[in-house]
């Protein structure tokens, strides 16, 4: 735990962050780091935004929302020294598919062991799974230039941004005609046919597909998917790519490390501090105002939170243009998928005739044919959450016992899908959500059958308990969908991707810009160089 | 024919990648699955389970007991009270390391010695007319390392609450399944961590109490591989790999003096003769050619050598132990990392190296040799102390 104050010490700034998630305190590292005057700002008592630890069960720590680790920029790590201030990341070296009355799939951390496991469905596919591997790592070193930079803007003549756009040209062409073409395909194709181009068996197709479509509002087999699938294949750790891991002690550890590197710098952190608006001046951002009435003035305010929150809500459409509000009411944050954590007394029985829990201490994906994950989405089209949904279970108990007590474990099951706007509106999902707690549990019973005797308690999430706990629109785990026209020089909106925003003084640090969401950090860290470098703060 | 440790039948049943080593004439198991990532992980964040019988081991008896270990010890074994450990090492009569290990003082003329290579000879060789009997009791005993942040639970749970209060290098004789065990919190990951002695015939048994209480502490039996990666960010040094006895270098070049090898620590000096002790008070008057230090890569400029050849970093998937050049500002070759390891927990690339006494201090920029592609390149490092990891759980109650 860190202990945080409720109310800042002084009552001017150089810059102030709205919002204590992950994002927003890289950001303040930075800046405090640079020597700047910082404040972070959190509404909830706990800081992390969606990337938080809470012992909702006593005794069991749930990463309540984000529960794995992988896209975090290595960088970050060494820049803001964040091992010395707690970072702690396990990797996961296996992804389970079960099926009723098999073993199920296994991929490991080994080639061969994995190749061997996939020949049980498909001798091709084993054959091409390494080199599609290949392929996919190819395409990450290119996509890790990307996201690693600030998006260049294609519409300027500036010749700074004309050189930006002919180096990432320039990284484009040095692929060879092959990887170009993928690309391409990557970025137009569903994730369902582009893996088609290389696999024929289930479950390793919907299985793999399924990261396509996590975070989205889309089925596997909608068009565009492809490329949510490689932003969930480059991340890295320790230069791995396609490695994931936990963080110990949760996903909010992140946070915590991100926030103590903050303070180590010099940045104040408050909490139970909700902002109210954006004091706005002359057009210009001076300041904020919390709910409690209190009024801090910094010459810069950086919102942490998702562009429709940011600008809809704390600063308010007439102070802004037009066209810009336009753009974000139409910026699609439609929430998709809900949470389901469980405190267990044992680890469930997949009945999978498999020695030992080895295969357990990864992810466990259910996602046993493309039709049943389309199927899902069928569902979710017409307003209803998915009977059977696809689901991404991961116990991570198992690898780092210091979130349960012992012999105890937690289960975090990732459910898509649940539709914000469900056919009865949002508003009724209170009333709803105890069924979709069920029908997950129901799905999860198919496959470990003494599931529900496992369960000491649990805790069900729907977007709409999301958006009200973390504040994230219509509960978008991303802020806002992973699309290609919601990506790079288009995230949030056009003209408005380099954390700039039309208010003089007021910026964007977080998943809603480039380079989106996941627990990364780098629009945190770029936004905050891009202040640094262009006198923003 | 290697021998069998008597956890043989536990171990070869768990080690399923069939990946097993020959140490000091034992099957060892190098790693129990294909990788030994997880078994890593477990040394850091539950509790690896290994096998430590190949260690040699002797038996000190008699009331000469303590007179002899003083003479041999470069450390004065004379202050080692009952009931503790401590580590140490031993030098030829011109302060030339021969090995490294810990002595355990069991009863007033009772102490048990661990030893990296056999070394019966060299304590008969010193006994003389002492009143003492020496035992080899390397193939009587089988020890097991239970090391990890959750070692402690696990230990309380299988023989009681004693183990709670044992402290850092102290000793306490207990039982686990109703088997007598001698229980040391000692090991070489550098974390919290106990080293558990019993009877072979008792071996099994403990064995599987051990398993059977770390079931809900996600204990896991743990090899080799990851002991290294563990006990190179812990700044242990390894005979045969960080130095070489005295006994086995064919040149005087290739022998190391404790000073050298940063174990200054251990040496005490002023006191009774001890073996090598003439040599290792001039050497601290004079000062030593040699300085042992850890050495941390520049990632950034590590990750650009690659990127030369359009590639990502590349690291070893575990620790190495191949010999690589050091070099100073000047290019001129200043010493050699002797070996190294990525840390998963620390993300730095790092080694041990040992470099020509030029007073380096924390913080100094070197240059190591990388290979990429085929060709080899100078990476900058920083000097630093070896002892990259060291959690306050390691010593703490």
């Amino acid at each position: 735990m860190m202990k945080t104050a409720s109310k800042p010490n002084s009552s001017t700034y150089d810059a102030i962050v709205i919002g204590g998630g992950h994002n927003g305190l890289v950001c303040a590292a930075y800046l405090a780091k640079a020597g700047k005057k910082v404040l972070a700002v959190e509404k909830r008592p706990v800081l992390g935004g969606a990337a938080v630890s809470e012992e909702t069960v006593p005794g069991f720590t749930f990463s309540t929302f984000s529960y794995v680790v992988s896209l975090f920029r290595p960088q970050i790590i060494r820049q803001l020294d964040l091992v010395k201030h707690g970072l702690q990341i396990i990797p996961m070296e296996t992804t389970y598919n079960p099926i009723p009355g098999d073993a199920g799939l296994v991929r490991w951390a080994d080639g061969g062991r994995t190749r061997n496991e996939i020949a049980r469905f498909s001798k091709k596919d084993a054959s091409l799974y390494s080199e599609f591997g290949l392929s996919m790592g190819r395409l990450s070193r290119f996509t890790k230039n990307v996201i690693d930079t600030p998006a260049p803007e294609p519409a300027s003549l500036n010749p700074k941004e004309l050189f930006k756009l002919l180096k990432m040209g320039k990284l484009f062409k040095d692929f060879d005609a092959d990887m170009r073409y993928l690309n391409v395909k990557l970025m137009t194709m569903s994730a369902v046919d582009f893996l088609e181009e290389w696999f024929e068996s289930e479950p390793l197709l919907p299985s793999m597909a399924g990261s396509g479509i996590i975070g989205t509002f889309l089925g596997i087999r909608s068009p565009g998917t492809a490329y949510v699938l490689l932003h969930h294949y480059m991340g890295e750790i320790d230069g791995a790519f396609r490695a994931w891991g936990f963080s110990k002690g949760g996903t909010g550890q992140i946070s915590l490390a991100c926030a103590r590197a903050a303070v180590s710098f010099g940045a104040e952190i408050i909490t139970d501090a909700a902002v109210e608006r954006v004091k706005i001046r002359n057009g210009r951002a001076v300041g904020v105002v919390l709910e409690n009435g209190g009024e801090i003035n910094a010459r810069t305010v950086i919102s942490g939170l998702d562009p429709n929150r940011t600008f809809l809500k704390l600063v308010g459409e007439d102070e802004l243009p037009a066209s810009f509000v336009g753009q974000i009411k139409r910026y699609k944050n439609r929430g998709s998928s809900g949470k389901v954590n469980l405190a267990l007394s044992r680890v469930p029985n997949f009945e999978d005739g498999r020695p030992g829990l080895q295969h357990l201490k990864g992810d466990i994906t259910i996602a046993p044919s493309i039709d049943y994950v389309e199927r899902a989405y069928d569902e979710a089209k017409y307003g209803e959450f998915s009977r059977r949904p696809f689901l991404n279970i991961v116990i991570p108990s198992l690898s780092d016992p210091s979130v349960a007590p012992p012999g105890k474990h937690v289960l975090s099951a990732f459910v898509q899908y649940a539709p914000y706007n469900i056919r009865e509106g949002a508003g009724k999902w209170p009333e709803k959500r105890e069924a979709f707690g069920d029908a997950v549990i129901d799905t999860i019973e198919e496959y470990a059958p003494d599931i529900r005797d496992c369960i000491i308690d649990k805790q069900v999430l729907s977007p709409w308990d999301i958006e009200k706990m973390t504040g994230l629109t219509e509960g978008n785990i991303f802020q806002g969908e992973l699309s290609l026209e919601q990506l790079a020089f288009l995230r949030p909106v056009a003209e408005w991707s380099r954390y700039r925003s039309p208010i003089n003084g007021l910026w964007m640090c977080a998943s809603g810009t480039h380079p989106g969401g996941g627990v990364m950090g780098a629009p945190g860290e770029l936004a905050a160089k891009t202040m640094l470098k262009e006198g923003g703060v | 024919m290697l021998r069998k440790s008597p956890f043989h039948e536990r171990t070869s049943q768990f080690c399923t990648s069939m990946n097993w080593k020959d140490w000091a004439g034992y099957y060892a198991v190098a790693s129990y699955d294909t990788n030994h990532d997880q078994e890593y992980f477990a040394y850091r964040h539950a509790a690896g389970l290994m096998d430590a019988t190949p260690l040699f081991k002797y038996e000190v008896k008699g009331p000469d007991s303590l007179n002899l270990l003083s003479r041999i010890m470069a450390k004065d074994i004379g202050k080692l009270r009952l009931g503790r450990v401590t580590y140490c090492c031993w030098c030829d009569d011109d302060g030339k390391i021969l090995d490294d290990g810990t002595v355990a003082r069991l009863g007033m003329d009772h102490f048990r010695v661990t030893a990296a290579e056999p070394f019966l000879h060299w304590f008969l060789q010193n006994a003389r007319t002492l009143n003492v009997t020496i035992e080899d009791i390397t193939a009587k005993f089988g020890i097991l390392a239970l090391q990890g942040p959750l070692s402690r639970e696990i230990l309380v749970h299988a023989a009681g609450g004693e183990v709670a209060t044992l402290r850092f290098f102290r000793l306490i004789e207990t039982r686990i399944d109703g088997r007598n065990v001698t229980i040391t919190r000692t090991g070489y990951t550098g974390d919290l961590g106990y080293e558990i002695w019993c009877g072979n015939s008792d071996a099994i048994a403990v064995y599987d109490a051990l398993i059977e209480s770390g079931k809900n502490y996600q204990i896991m039996p743990a090899g080799l591989a990851a002991l290294d990666v563990a006990r190179i960010e812990a700044g242990f040094i390894m005979n045969g790999v960080d130095y070489f006895s005295a006994n086995h270098c064919l040149i005087d070049s290739q022998k190391s003096t404790p000073y050298e090898l940063g174990l200054g620590w251990s040496v005490n000096l002023e006191r009774d003769c001890f073996i090598g002790q003439k040599a290792l008070q001039a050497e601290k008057e004079t000062g030593s050619s040699w300085q042992f230090v850890g050495l941390e890569y520049d990632w950034e400029a590590f990750e650009e050598i690659f990127a030369r050849f359009d590639l990502p970093p590349q690291t070893h998937s575990g620790a190495w132990r191949t010999a690589v050049p050091v070099y100073g500002r000047s290019g001129k070759q200043v010493g050699q990392a002797t070996s190294g390891a990525w840390s998963p927990t620390l993300k730095k690339n790092l080694a041990l190296a040992s470099l020509r006494n030029d007073d380096y201090s924390k913080g100094d920029a070197l240059f190591i040799e990388v290979t990429a592609e085929y060709e080899r390149k100078r990476c900058p490092v920083r000097v630093s102390d070896p002892m990259f990891f060291n959690p306050e759980r390691k010593r703490g109650k």
